[in-house]
């Protein structure tokens, strides 16, 4: 258990702590508590209005995530084509990219003048459907990548025994299949309802002021109402679905890692055969053209379509620190981001990895018993306990710093620390995420062996388990920071004027009217972009074979 | 918990301590010789005006933004015992009783009020807060489109109600939204407490849009903004400010000889932003020098570029594209701080039925 600690310090310090004492302050007046808000709050039409437009929205969101993604899960899967490493990264850029980059350009899909309104004339903006097509948009990598890390290592020879013993190829893929990969479609589909259940920028921009999430009105309330009763009512209604939502999500993960036949995914894949293969193949890359292409391409014709012509005015412009906005020039925020992702990223990966290595011991020794002892519950608990910074609006975290880090030793709110360590509690969840099933398939025995043969626990670690989980160590540490720089919500709360992020300059640039400063957003959108692009395609190279869920 | 787990937690903590003091910045928060300003998103001014002050007074100035206006007030309301710094800049109008109201600010007089224009000069006996700069939120057009359409921009809220101008307005959210805000308290005073209700009730039959920040509606769904060009947007009459048309200008190149946009003259709504010395400022000498300089001609004669917003200082130099593509407003529409307190929430609340359900 001692493992544990140090990942109960840091949640405990920088995110139970201060969301505790700002939900404290919304329901605790003049030292009594005002349960009975809970009930008010929760009895007003319109606060119920958005918990049935959260629902809904979400629940809509996942199915046509999963419809719309499922198939192309498959051909990252089984198909070998030219481009698929680059194609991979690239569906998952608008995973990490903030929702103020991006939020613009999807409009040049939906709205007036957008493609969908070229070729049928069907506007979407400020309508459920382009919220509903965005968030396919930014979470198509989470089912790409989790239900598509599986399908790749299914043995496909037991689906052809099905239909070599006389199963006609439905029964086969519903009998052998399906069965293996369900649980890899629960855990994504259960995290893309996490995501879009707590949408807040998707919402915002593409919604319209018609709709709103628990999340964005939680945002309203705090930040432009100053109800924090409310607030806090709202932020543990939404900390109890989430909680709900990652407890089915531990249970759909821990029946994912039954013993499945698993092979390296380099068997799996080939070349597609026949019209059928191949027309889903083109299926899918359409898709993936119109739907997450497409968006991203504009950003970068925005970025270059200056009013001399097509050129890098735009670029060129971001090296000037003429505007006072930043009193630095608009390109430095590059260098900012990157210091602020890494700093993130070693936090990250240092809490994270802890974490794994604590839920990972406890369960190959209690392996012979059962493991459903009370430590094993407990591990279970903290593994669920690990995302739930994912689900709980960056509003509240930021208001929470404010007032519970604020005194020495521990007064953070105008150091610079704060951003990574903000940016940590995001990349967290994806490190753990990603190392635990790596470190899960460890067998045992072989750290049982090192240890009677006299190796100390730290030995252990070294010899037998760090070999093994080199590659996903580096996988995890890449995600993070992709994460961290593409963090948007934490980071603008705590932000300095003279080192701003890429994503708050962005923002910043796109608060002011002018040509030049809407191109200068436009690029640094881009450069923000392929910097993430980068990164992930450098986790390409070095996937694993054992597959983590992201 | 175990010896061990106990030691573990003091040494991560120790370490994230540790970190965090190394930053010079935050060793230096809370000496004599800092000042630190806390404002929102657009406080901007030249590093050589800033340099300048820091010369002068012997303070450096850290500056802490702290997300758009209002977040900034509320976040400087749930800190006030134990402030992040020593001034707070950036509080308007329509937020001035919130922030009064929760005991934000001390007393001082800065040096230089008297050369204030009287009109901004408001909590005179006490002088909690010092009027900074003012600005106003007016409906912009697209100069292209009516001169394309030969038809005459309109002028005041009444002509916006006109068959003419149907389907051609969009706005922002009066409820996450300053400008929105504003747009709202405009008609508010225009129009009347029993007024208002019936004009949007007209503005909405006529098509006014309204998204949800300042942003979408500038850069997404104005025709006449940059952004709007290349999203082929097709709303030529936005709710921005007074200062968008010069920014047009300012922020080009090339340069074009006149702004692509125009301001409806007889739809302005007047902000006016403040700045004070916090209640329980560790700097408080430091933050009385800060806060003599806002008002200084120095900082008064370089805002204006910086932050889109015009001087209130009397003396306070105007620069020449302001005058000719953005000036204020003769006759703007204005609300006492006292009633946009005492109405704010419930015209929100009232108007968001009315407009947005």
């Amino acid at each position: 258990m001692g493992l544990m600690a140090l990942p109960v310090a840091f949640f405990a310090v920088f995110f139970a702590y201060p969301v505790t004492a700002i939900v404290t302050r919304g329901l605790k007046i003049d030292g009594a508590w005002r349960f009975g808000r809970i009930g008010e709050v929760l009895a007003q039409s319109d606060i119920r209005h958005v918990l049935w437009f959260t629902t809904w929205q979400a629940l809509a969101s996942t199915a046509l995530t999963l419809l719309i993604a499922l198939p192309g899960a498959y051909v990252f899967a089984r198909f070998d084509f030219r481009g698929k490493q680059v194609l991979r990264a690239v569906v998952t850029v608008p995973f990490v990219l903030p929702t103020v980059v991006v939020g613009t350009a999807f409009l040049a899909l939906v709205g007036r003048g957008g493609l969908l309104d070229q070729l049928w004339g069907v506007r979407l903006d400020t309508t459920v459907w382009a919220i509903l097509l965005a968030h396919v948009f930014f979470n198509y990598a989470v089912v790409v990548r989790t239900v598509g890390g599986l399908w790749s290592q299914l043995d496909p020879r037991q689906e052809e025994a099905a239909r070599m013993l006389g199963a006609s190829r439905f029964a086969a893929w519903r009998k052998v299949t399906l069965p293996a990969l369900s649980p890899a479609v629960a855990a994504a589909a259960l995290m893309v309802f996490l995501f879009t259940f707590t949408s807040f920028g998707v919402v915002q921009i593409l919604g319209g002021p018609t709709f709103s999430t628990l999340e964005v009105e939680i945002y309203r309330q705090t930040s432009e109402i100053f109800d924090l009763a409310t607030a806090a009512v709202l932020t543990i209604v939404q900390f109890v679905a989430v909680g709900a939502i990652l407890a089915v999500h531990a249970w759909t993960v821990r029946r994912r890692e039954t013993a499945l036949r698993l092979v390296a995914p380099e068997v799996t894949v080939r070349r597609p055969r026949g019209a059928g293969q191949w027309a889903l193949l083109g299926g899918v890359l359409a898709s993936i053209l119109v739907l997450l292409v497409l968006p991203l391409g504009v950003l970068v014709q925005r970025s270059l379509d200056a009013p001399g012509g097509y050129g890098f005015a735009y670029y060129r412009a971001l090296t000037s620190a003429d505007s006072g906005i930043f009193l630095v020039a608009p390109i430095a925020a590059i260098g900012n981001s990157l210091e602020y992702a890494l700093a993130a990223t070693a936090i990250a990966v240092v809490i994270g990895g802890l974490a794994a290595a604590a839920l990972t011991l406890p369960q190959s020794r209690l392996r012979p018993t059962g493991g459903t002892s009370m430590t094993g519950r407990l591990v279970r608990g903290f593994d669920a306990l690990l995302m739930l910074p994912l689900g709980v609006s960056a509003v509240t975290v930021g208001f929470g710093f404010l007032i519970a880090l604020d005194e020495p030793p521990l007064d953070l709110r105008s150091s610079w620390i704060l951003v990574p360590l903000a940016q940590a509690l995001v990349g967290v969840p994806f490190v753990v995420r990603t190392m635990l099933p790596v470190l899960r398939a460890v067998d045992g025995r072989l750290r049982e062996a090192a240890a009677v043969l006299g190796a100390s626990p730290w030995r252990v670690w070294r010899e037998v388990d760090l070999p093994m989980v080199r590659r996903a160590l580096l996988i995890a540490a890449g995600f993070a920071f992709a994460v961290s720089l593409g963090e948007f919500g934490a980071t603008v709360f705590i932000a300095r004027p003279d080192n701003p992020t890429l994503p708050v300059a962005v923002a910043r640039l796109l608060g002011r009217a002018g040509d030049l400063n809407y191109g200068q957003a436009m690029a640094l959108s881009t450069i923000l972009m392929v910097v993430c692009a980068a990164a992930l395609l450098l986790l390409e190279r070095i996937r694993t074979d054992r597959t983590g869920e992201f | 918990m175990t010896k061990r787990t106990t030691t573990a937690v003091a040494i991560g903590l120790g370490l994230v301590t540790l970190s965090a003091c190394g930053s010079s910045d935050s060793a230096g928060a809370g000496d004599s010789k800092t000042v630190t300003l806390v404002s929102h998103d657009s406080w901007a001014v030249s590093k050589s005006v800033l340099e300048d002050f820091e010369k002068q007074s012997g303070y450096k100035v850290r500056v802490l933004k702290d997300g758009d206006a209002g977040q900034a007030v509320n976040k400087a309301i749930l800190t006030k015992d134990n402030p992040q710094g020593d001034v707070f800049f950036g509080v308007d109008n329509t937020l001035l009783s919130r922030a009064l109201d929760n005991g934000l600010f001390q007393s001082y007089e800065a040096k230089g009020s008297d050369q204030i224009v009287q009109q901004y000069r408001i909590d005179q006996d006490r002088h909690r807060v010092t009027p900074i700069d003012s600005g106003d939120i007016c409906v912009n057009y697209d100069k292209a489109y009516f001169s394309k359409h030969k038809l005459a921009p309109p002028a005041s809220f009444d002509d916006l109600i006109k068959p003419a101008y149907k389907n051609l307005l969009v706005t922002e959210n009066a409820a996450t939204s300053s400008p929105g805000l504003g747009f709202l308290l405009g008609t508010a005073a225009r129009y009347g407490d029993d007024g208002w209700p019936d004009y949007w009730k007209k503005l909405k039959a006529n098509g006014v849009k309204v998204v949800d920040g300042w942003e979408q509606a500038y850069n997404d769904e104005f025709s006449g903004s940059a952004g709007g060009k290349k999203a082929k947007a097709d709303r030529p009459l936005v709710v921005s400010y007074a200062s968008s048309p010069p920014a047009e200008v300012i922020y080009a190149d090339p340069k074009p000889k006149t702004a692509p946009t125009g301001v409806a003259s007889g739809t302005c709504f007047r902000q006016v932003e403040y700045a004070g010395l916090l209640s329980n400022a560790k700097n408080t000498k430091g933050g009385k020098a800060l806060l003599d300089f806002l008002i200084g001609v120095k900082f008064q004669d370089d805002m204006p570029l910086n932050m889109f917003v015009y001087p209130v200082r009397t003396a306070a130099h105007v620069p020449e594209e302001f005058v000719k593509f953005g000036p204020q407003a003769k006759d703007p529409e204005t609300l006492a701080p006292a009633k946009i307190a005492d109405n704010r929430d419930q015209w929100v609340k009232s108007w968001t039925s009315l407009v947005l359900k």
